[in-house]
């Protein structure tokens, strides 16, 4: 096997791996647009939030430290504990259990049967309410997410010598793949199967794809449609905290995190807004094809030799691009409903 | 015949008994109109009570209110003796009435069974936790919430397309798996909006006989909507009719028929 080959195959497993990432943010906004129609813009500033209040937690920071100790002039600003990764776990996911309850009890229950434009406007607003406050309450330096993901603890050290030991004998040529990585897949495969087990043969579950087939059904069958929204947008929130530990534990959490939000959007339009396997096939595409085409286009020996040139950077646009293509040529994405407007 | 206590016996033998549902002094507006004007009325025991009327009468105002989709501005509802406070749809479905819809509200998506299934919701006890962690009791709840809904879809004929999902049927099957999926609720009132609307006459005999089945097996107390006035007066133990919002009939469908309002609202006479 050539060394461009094998070099392109550990580019191509990398780009699942990105990709796993984007499909988990997907994942939140498919969640909550099939249940209520509510496209949510602030998916990502969730998942910063989440990753922002699980490190405070863990690191037992003070909440509000900073307005505290203006307002009352005091200089408190950790407790002087630290939580187990574990228990801050825990008490992140019954935060944003809290934080969805606020959602739909201040917000949208106010806004049921609005137009969707309307929708989408309030989760804008609340994206940027949802930074301020998290910017608030544990402050905007950049901090670093130590569950166990980041020091590849869960995981023996081992796996990746293995790893690099099996296909260097394969190949003749160590492939390097990060432990988190392989963590990370681990997990969202769990936790996706989790959902789909969930929403296909609990009663709860049921309710919730009534709910996203006919709100008026739903009623009548005795379904509470806040109590399906509350759950929904909990769902979402704690999708949100597991892609917020990963990015987080990759690149540490900073404000920069609520961009892959719109990452997502690509994805979105790949996978279709309504599907969950869309949401997951669209993120692994989208993954895989920008680092492979990254690794394409940047290759003087491939791209250089086939078109005079090379490119650099294509990682920003080609996502954006890939969806302009689909938007034009099948809107309703891989995996969509069709959309069949009738005159 | 008329027993305020005790109901009455059927021309056909069977026995009805007392009151279900009684609407007392029902007036519904919206903005400036009155689509219920000052109406009252009862639903027994094991009746098959009928709401007929002309186009825009305030038939399916009436059900909606019964149903809890709308309340009204005045008037009180008894749901078995008891006044019955304002309430949300679903707190309504849970205490026991189901109801179709006139333009079928399905969940497109989902498989038959899924359907009927998720008229037993109101029967599943178990909380989120149970549900997740899904052992012993939940799943003993699913068996037995899945017999009931195997026994209503073989009772409705619909066994051939248990696993089909409801966007691929034709329009009639789709009126008999809503009223399957209702049904699967075990409600002590049936509510159905225009069971009949829209089919061909092998279709509405087939719904016809259903209902009659349906009743007459179970013993459910049924209330309908229906606009074809033949259909009616051979399925339905008693009748109001309603017009431009006023009950302008109630009685036994031959008391009804002949009553000289009834012919004129059907007939069209000017209103003053």
């Amino acid at each position: 096997m050539s060394d461009q080959l094998i070099y392109a195959s550990e580019v191509f497993l990398n780009g699942l791996m990105a990709g796993v990432l984007y499909a988990l943010v997907a994942l939140g906004f498919v969640l909550i647009f099939k249940a209520s129609g509510i496209f949510n813009f602030a998916q990502g500033v969730m998942a910063l939030f989440a990753a922002m209040t699980l490190v405070g937690i863990q690191s037992g920071q003070v909440p509000f430290a900073h307005l505290i100790n203006a307002v009352f002039g005091t200089k408190i600003h950790h407790f002087g504990w630290e939580v187990h990764s574990i228990i801050a776990i825990i008490l992140t996911v019954l935060v944003m259990i809290l934080l969805a309850w606020m959602v739909q009890r201040f917000i949208f229950r106010h806004l049921v049967g609005q137009e969707p434009i309307i929708l989408f406007m309030a989760t804008i607003g609340l994206a940027y309410l949802l930074e301020g406050v998290a910017d608030l309450m544990w402050g905007s330096e950049i901090k670093k997410l130590d569950v166990c993901l980041a020091e590849g603890t869960c995981l023996p050290q081992g796996i990746n010598l293995a790893i690099d030991e099996a296909t260097f004998n394969l190949f003749g040529y160590g492939f390097f793949i990060d432990n988190l990585d392989i963590t990370a897949t681990i997990i969202a495969i769990l936790l996706v199967t989790a959902l789909v087990i969930f929403s296909q043969y609990t009663k709860q579950g049921r309710a919730m794809r009534a709910v996203a087939d006919d709100h008026q059904a739903a009623l009548s069958v005795g379904v509470s449609l806040n109590y399906i929204w509350i759950l929904v947008w909990s769902v979402a929130g704690f999708v949100a905290l597991v892609a917020g530990i990963m990015w987080g534990a990759k690149s540490g959490v900073q404000f920069s995190l609520s961009l892959i939000a719109l990452k997502a959007l690509p994805v979105l339009m790949l996978g279709g807004f309504t599907s969950i396997p869309g949401a997951i096939v669209g993120g692994l595409i989208i993954g895989v094809g920008e680092k492979l085409f990254e690794f394409f286009m940047s290759s003087g020996d491939l791209a250089g030799a086939l078109f005079g040139f090379t490119m650099n950077a294509t990682e920003n646009w080609f996502a954006y691009v890939l969806a302009l293509i689909f938007l034009v040529f099948r809107p309703q994405g891989l995996f969509g409903e069709k959309i069949i407007e009738r005159v | 015949m008329l027993d305020q206590a005790e109901g009455y016996v059927t021309a056909d033998g069977r026995k009805i008994g007392g009151v279900v549902m009684e609407m007392k002094n029902i007036t519904l507006r919206f903005g400036g109109v009155e689509a219920i004007k000052d109406i009252s009325f009862d639903i027994r025991e094991g009746e098959i009570r009928a709401i007929i009327g002309p186009n825009g009468a305030g038939k399916s105002s009436m059900l909606n209110v019964i149903s809890g989709f709308y309340i009204p501005q005045v008037g009180q509802v008894f749901y078995k003796g008891a006044p019955r406070p304002p309430m949300k749809p679903f707190e309504v479905a849970r205490q026991g009435i189901a109801r179709t819809f006139q333009n079928i509200a399905l969940f497109e998506g989902m498989t038959v069974l899924d359907n009927v299934m998720t008229g037993r919701l109101t029967h599943m006890k178990t909380g989120l936790w149970g549900q997740a962690i899904w052992k012993g009791k939940a799943e003993a709840e699913e068996t037995a919430n899945r017999e009931v809904a195997e026994r209503i879809i073989d009772f409705l004929e619909i066994q051939a397309i248990r696993k089909t999902p409801v966007a691929r049927l034709p329009y009639g099957l789709k009126k008999r798996v809503e009223l399957a999926r209702a049904l699967a609720a075990e409600p002590s009132l049936l509510l159905l909006d225009e069971p009949m609307a829209g089919m061909n006459v092998e279709e509405k005999e087939d719904m016809s006989r259903f209902i009659l089945d349906v009743n007459d097996e179970f013993g459910t107390t049924i209330a309908l909507i229906e606009h074809d006035m033949g259909v009616v007066m051979d399925l339905s133990d008693r009748v109001v009719v309603m017009d431009y919002g006023k009950k302008i009939g109630d009685g036994s469908p031959d008391e009804v028929r002949n009553n000289q309002d009834v012919i004129d609202a059907y007939l069209g006479v000017s209103h003053d």
